[in-house]
């Protein structure tokens, strides 16, 4: 038996491939919903409800969607290019960190700046501080071997540490009662609600807007299409003349910055400050997401208002039925795989029998 | 500080205290040495961890003997791992993404698990660990628990079977040339099969040993990227069980000393040093050992290139 | 078959797809004797003998080893008959050692330890009874080529080969190791063993074997005994046929466009792969350089490609001494064609639009402030799909995926956007009043009034450009070829089909070991200069 790739991907598995993985993944999900005790059905619908069902479910599900587009978005990219990106939960937490450290220090006025300037200066300073973290990882990699996947992993918890570290001490909010979280974003910067009395805010249009912008980067851009070229055949990019090394670091920069993103509007929108547990594995998530997404931006989107759907239906079908929350990361992680393996059959055939052959 | 540092290193609880905390980075390292030695990268690891501490408990939990639990830890791990293996050996995909994939389930299920099977606890309920071998005349040892003396002696057998066994040739032949193994008739996919499955049962057992020995209980997040440390310690350990073992106690004398500094409060060099700096210590010196080491690596050269039979 | 028959092969053939690599090929071994296979790359030797070990099961045919049948397609079977292979391209673990390397697969799996001494002891005594020293403990990546190649062998002695098969073992060994294998040899069929021996150089053929098999095109054309055989003779009926030596308008070349003097180029460890090579190279005129792979071409070419520097030596491009960088290479105007189509040539997960463009999506004419100029590059891959003829792109148009492309209409899209070069930016003094033409640019006639072509290629550096091409693919690139070197290019063809060479070359040179011939007028060479010189015995050159 062996695997062969087809010269043209079978149109029909392709659309089909999300599809099968779905069922797949109910399919697997249901057993543990039994495992817990619970009528399968009911919970499923009390799963789809939670998450889509009514105008608050759609808000949570929104709310929760907005860093995990930013997320996938940073991992779609860097997975372009072949680099394996896994420190976006770091450097997530470092933009938020820099975000707060533009807008919020000096007892939540920020800086004397006036908040049309200071708020895009404090979403640069995320974007710069994520793009940094990145570029370390990204340089050992082009210039000394280093697997970029081992050290933007460790590199997560270091920067966890660090944002430990800050928020016990120079950026501590004072008024806090002793609790570690950071100074508070001052009003102006944060960002207003979408619809009232939920917690949808516009940075979800800010998201959409990356996501467009980084659809039309990879399709219409000459960026997108050397990342393009790097990321599915270095070798012939580099014959054709593309400056593999330089684009490397462009995505670095791009990839980290994304994530950095996320965090800075989390706190901007979300949170008004920051707290160590501010996000439950967004980064992580966004992998996930982007594998979905099979790295389209636009495909992030879905992808990740599905995850986040998922994780909020989860939330809130464990408050009524005795099934965990943790069915939500099951459900994401049986997801992936299984789209994997039904874009595989897309794109590969089995083939059975003795070596048929390569012309030697 | 320097005073206090000479002092520790004389101290036998300090010894006690690192080679506790050495054995699931032992495990887990020889582990990802054997996958990573025939050529596949195993990235599921710190789930495996996970799902090993909590099955071998749970196991012990209900009423099975210690080594039963370990034993159940191993199997769970060989179970994870033969999905590893079906996803990147036969189905060539990205052994990164199908790592981190791996990871997110186990992990997942696990705490699933734990949740479904005990509901309504506040604290963790807690089970009888591995006694410490008390009657061993070895003085650092006899703090320890069994389970610490099977990953010891895990890296000379380890080391033996790589490197005097044919079937420890075959897997490093596999992970070099596996187009040489196939000229010598060996089958590579089988030969994968096997090592990424044995490995992925000691990573299983890297978690027990938490669960089952260094604590009583499971806990969320109590794997806490030891998982990520062991597939840096494989790099730094040159893919060689005798130096990994020296990279997983050097790494825990970090921790260690992280430990005792931060509970003496001299501070580094007698500068108030914020804790969290001592916890990163440890891993900031995993990333370094990469660095110094990426240069001269070498890689097990068929790592990370999926085979296709018949492609020349 | 008689005691003195070791192998049979009946009948044998082998297809891959519409190319016959073996056709009915029938072949008899002795005992104690060395078979020469001679013939050129792609005449099906390299196949042969893998149906014999077992890499890959014939389509029809049978094998006879010692009088038994041997099972097909399992290297396994072969070793257990005594058959052994040493491989052109090594199947060695650099990491790993001598002993290691020589013992794998010759114990059970499920013994608990190896017999490490007594395998170290066969070994030294198998080395020592055949005159193959080596150390058992050295890594094979300490190794010189000469010493891997004994390890090589020494596996295959160790497992009890009766047999022993050479792919091209010369090709990669200094002089002074070819003698040593030479030696080897002898002492193997002192020792009863057979050889089969494939090569394409003459001379070693001729003091090493019985008797010499020539293949050619993947059927067996004649087998001849060595001794006093006439190696001209051998030299026509290895690369002889019908070649049509074509009547070539005299063309007065122009001014020199590409200059090597001196030039050498080494790889990472040091060696040599090209030797003080001199070449000119001028407009309007083809210089075709002959020879069998691995003799240096794959350096030359990536010298002129952009992708290799220098060790010593000259090379300039219109007078200017160029940088080894592909993107200047490229607006320099050097059309490009590679070797490998699949894997240089095209990014095959991209369409076909993009590949069309694929190295001048960065320049002003495809791309301003960042963006691509869609409608620009979709036209000229357009242009590009229409005028060199690419077929396959039917059914998804501009967005094939250039992968879904047949070889012939891949390499038929890489040519096209070799030679399509540059199109001239939009305002220049050319354009005719009323700007009628494609969008992208100026409706530029190019020298020559060609309409669509702006801005020629001023050199073609073309590496096996017809490579596993059908026949009516191979005409139009070499019309493709011969035009745009009409409109004033220079051109440098390298490549391993005489038939290619002689029908396109103004002037031929012979690479060999990295040595490069003078580049004498295509018609002064005749066939068997030309076999010698390939085989590497041409007077000019020290042995």
């Amino acid at each position: 038996m062996r695997i062969e790739k087809r010269a043209v991907p079978s149109r029909r598995l392709q659309l089909a491939a999300p599809l099968l993985a779905i069922a797949f993944t109910l399919l697997v999900s249901s057993l543990l919903v039994a495992w817990a005790g619970a009528p399968v059905g009911k919970a499923y619908a009390l799963l789809l409800e939670g998450g889509f069902g009514s105008t608050f479910a759609w808000s949570e599900t929104l709310t929760r969607a907005t860093p995990l587009i930013l997320t996938g978005l940073s991992a779609a990219v860097a997975f372009r290019a072949r680099l394996f990106n896994i420190g976006a939960e770091g450097q997530l937490y470092a933009g938020a960190l820099a975000a707060v450290a533009l807008g919020g220090l000096h007892g939540g006025a920020g800086f004397a700046l006036h908040p049309a300037l200071l708020l895009p200066a404090m979403m640069a300073a995320a974007a710069v501080a994520g793009a940094l973290l990145l570029l370390g990882p990204a340089l050992l990699k082009s210039r000394l071997g280093v697997d970029e996947v081992v050290t933007t992993l460790l590199l997560n918890f270091i920067v966890l540490l660090f944002v430990s570290m800050m928020l016990d001490g120079p950026m501590k909010d004072p008024t806090a009662m002793g609790w570690p979280q950071s100074v508070v974003l001052q009003d102006a910067l944060q960002l207003d609600k979408l619809v009232a009395r939920t917690r949808v805010h516009t940075g979800l249009i800010w998201a959409l807007a990356l996501a467009v912008a980084l659809w039309a980067l990879m399709k219409y851009g000459t960026l997108g299409f050397q990342i393009r070229a790097v990321g599915a055949n270095a070798r012939a990019a580099a014959f054709a003349g593309m400056p593999v090394g330089w684009v490397t670091v462009k995505v670095a920069l791009l990839s980290g910055a994304l994530a950095g993103l996320a965090g800075a509007i989390e706190v901007a929108g979300r949170t008004s400050y920051v707290t160590l547990d501010m996000s439950p594995g967004y980064g992580y998530s966004g992998i996930v997401i982007a594998m979905l997404a099979a790295l389209n931006p636009l495909g992030v989107v879905a992808a990740a208002v599905f995850v986040a759907g998922i994780l909020v239906g989860a939330d809130s079908m464990s408050r009524a039925v005795n099934v965990p929350t943790y069915i939500a990361d099951v459900i994401v992680s049986v997801s992936l795989l299984s789209m994997l393996v039904a874009t595989m059959a897309a794109q590969y055939r089995i083939v059975f029998g003795r070596r048929a052959a390569h012309a030697g | 500080m320097l005073a206090e540092t000479f002092e520790l290193l004389f101290s036998l609880p300090f010894w006690v205290a690192v080679l506790r905390i050495a054995t699931p980075l032992i495990l887990g390292t020889l582990g990802v040495l054997l996958c990573e030695r025939a050529g596949v990268l195993n990235l599921g690891i710190e789930g495996i961890m996970v799902a090993g501490a909590f099955s071998g408990w749970l196991a012990v939990y209900h009423g099975m003997g210690l080594w039963s639990g370990v034993a159940v830890a191993a199997l769970v791990g060989a179970a994870f791992g033969a999905l590893h293996a079906l996803l990147t050996v036969t189905l060539s995909l990205s052994q990164h993404v199908s790592g981190l994939g791996l990871t997110l389930f186990a992990t997942s299920l696990a705490s699933y698990g734990y949740r479904v099977s005990f509901p309504k606890v506040n604290s963790p309920p807690t089970i009888t660990p591995f006694a410490e071998m008390s009657a061993l005349p070895l003085p650092v040892l006899n703090a320890q628990t069994p389970l610490t003396l099977l990953a010891l002696a895990l890296v000379p057998a380890i080391g033996w079977f790589l490197m005097r066994t044919p079937a420890g040739l075959a897997l490093r032949m596999v992970g070099e040339n596996p187009a040489a193994a196939e000229g010598q008739g060996l089958s590579v996919a089988a030969v994968r099969y096997a090592a990424i499955t044995a490995g992925s049962a000691l990573m299983g057992v890297a978690g027990a040993f938490l669960t089952l020995a260094a604590f009583n209980a499971f806990y969320f997040n109590m794997v806490n990227g030891r998982g990520w440390v062991c597939v840096a310690l494989v790099v730094f350990a040159s893919w060689r069980p005798g130096k990994a073992l020296l990279g997983a106690v050097l790494f825990a004398l970090f921790d260690a000393l992280q430990l005792r500094l931060q509970q003496s409060g001299s501070g580094l060099f007698g500068i108030a040093v914020p804790y969290q700096v001592y916890l990163m210590l440890p891993y900031v010196f995993s990333i370094v050992a990469l660095v110094l080491v990426a240069r001269r690596a070498s890689y097990p050269q068929a790592l990370m290139k999926p085979y296709r039979k018949g492609e020349r | 078959m008689s005691s003195d028959t070791v192998l049979r092969l009946s009948g044998i053939t082998k297809r891959f797809g519409s190319l016959v690599a073996n056709d009915a090929i029938s072949l008899d071994l002795g005992r104690g004797e060395v078979l020469a296979l001679l013939g050129e790359n792609g005449a099906g030797k390299s196949t042969l003998v893998s149906i014999l070990f077992g890499h890959y099961v014939a389509d029809e045919g049978t094998i006879e080893a010692f009088g038994q049948p041997l099972p097909p397609g399992q290297p396994k079977a072969a070793l257990a008959m005594g058959i052994g292979m040493v491989h052109q391209h090594f199947t060695l673990a650099d990491n790993l050692s001598v002993l290691d390397n020589v013992m794998l697969g010759t114990e059970p799996l499920w013994w608990p330890f190896s017999r490490r001494a007594a395998a170290r002891a066969k070994l030294v005594e198998t080395g020592q009874r055949f005159g193959l020293g080596v150390d058992p403990d050295a890594r094979i990546a300490d190794l010189s080529v000469g010493e891997r190649q004994r390890v090589e062998i020494l596996k295959a002695l160790v497992r009890g080969a009766r047999i022993l098969i050479l792919d091209e073992p010369t090709a990669v060994l200094t002089p002074t190791e070819v003698e040593s294998l030479f030696g080897t040899l002898r002492q193997l069929i002192e020792q009863g063993l057979s050889v089969i021996f494939i090569s394409h150089k003459l001379d070693e053929v001729l003091r090493v074997s019985q008797r010499i098999a020539i293949l050619r095109g993947g059927k067996l054309i004649a087998v001849l005994p060595a001794a006093g055989a006439d190696k001209a003779l051998l030299a026509e009926t290895m690369v002889g046929r019908q070649v049509q030596m074509p009547t070539r308008r005299p063309r007065e070349p122009g001014a020199t466009v590409c200059s090597l003097r001196d030039a050498t180029v080494q790889s990472a460890d040091g060696r040599k792969l090209l030797d003080g090579v001199n070449l000119e190279l001028r407009a309007g005129e083809i210089v075709a350089i002959a020879g069998v792979a691995g003799n240096g071409q794959q350096a030359l070419a990536e010298l002129l490609f952009g992708q290799h520097a220098l060790h010593s030596g000259r090379l300039e491009l219109q007078g200017r001494a160029m940088p080894a960088r592909a993107a200047d290479w490229v607006r320099a105007g050097v059309a490009r064609i590679p070797e490998d189509r699949h894997a240089v040539g095209i990014v095959g997960d991209l369409p076909v639009w993009e590949n069309a463009v694929l190295e001048r999506m960065a320049t002003p004419a495809f791309a301003r402030a960042g963006i691509v100029k869609r409608a620009a590059a979709q036209a000229h891959a357009r242009q590009l799909i229409e005028r060199f003829d690419v077929r396959g792109t039917d059914s998804m148009g501009l967005d094939t995926p250039t992968r879904a492309l047949s070889g012939g209409n891949m390499q038929k899209l890489i040519l096209g956007r070799a030679l399509m070069g540059a199109p001239r930016p939009r305002s220049t003094a050319a354009d005719p009043p009323g700007g009628s033409g494609p969008a992208w640019g100026g409706p530029a006639l190019g020298p020559g009034g060609d309409p669509g072509s702006d801005k020629p290629a001023t050199l073609i550096v073309a590496d096996q450009p017809t490579w596993g091409l059908d026949i009516g693919a191979v005409a139009y690139v070499h019309q493709q070829l011969l035009d745009a070197v009409a409109r004033g290019a220079a051109m440098l063809l390298i490549s391993e089909d005489l038939d290619e060479i002689f029908a396109l070359a103004d002037r031929v040179a012979v690479l060999h070991n990295g040595r490069l011939s003078a580049a004498r007028p295509a018609g002064d060479w005749t066939l068997a200069d030309i076999g010698l010189a390939m085989a590497g015995s041409e007077a000019e050159h020290a042995h």
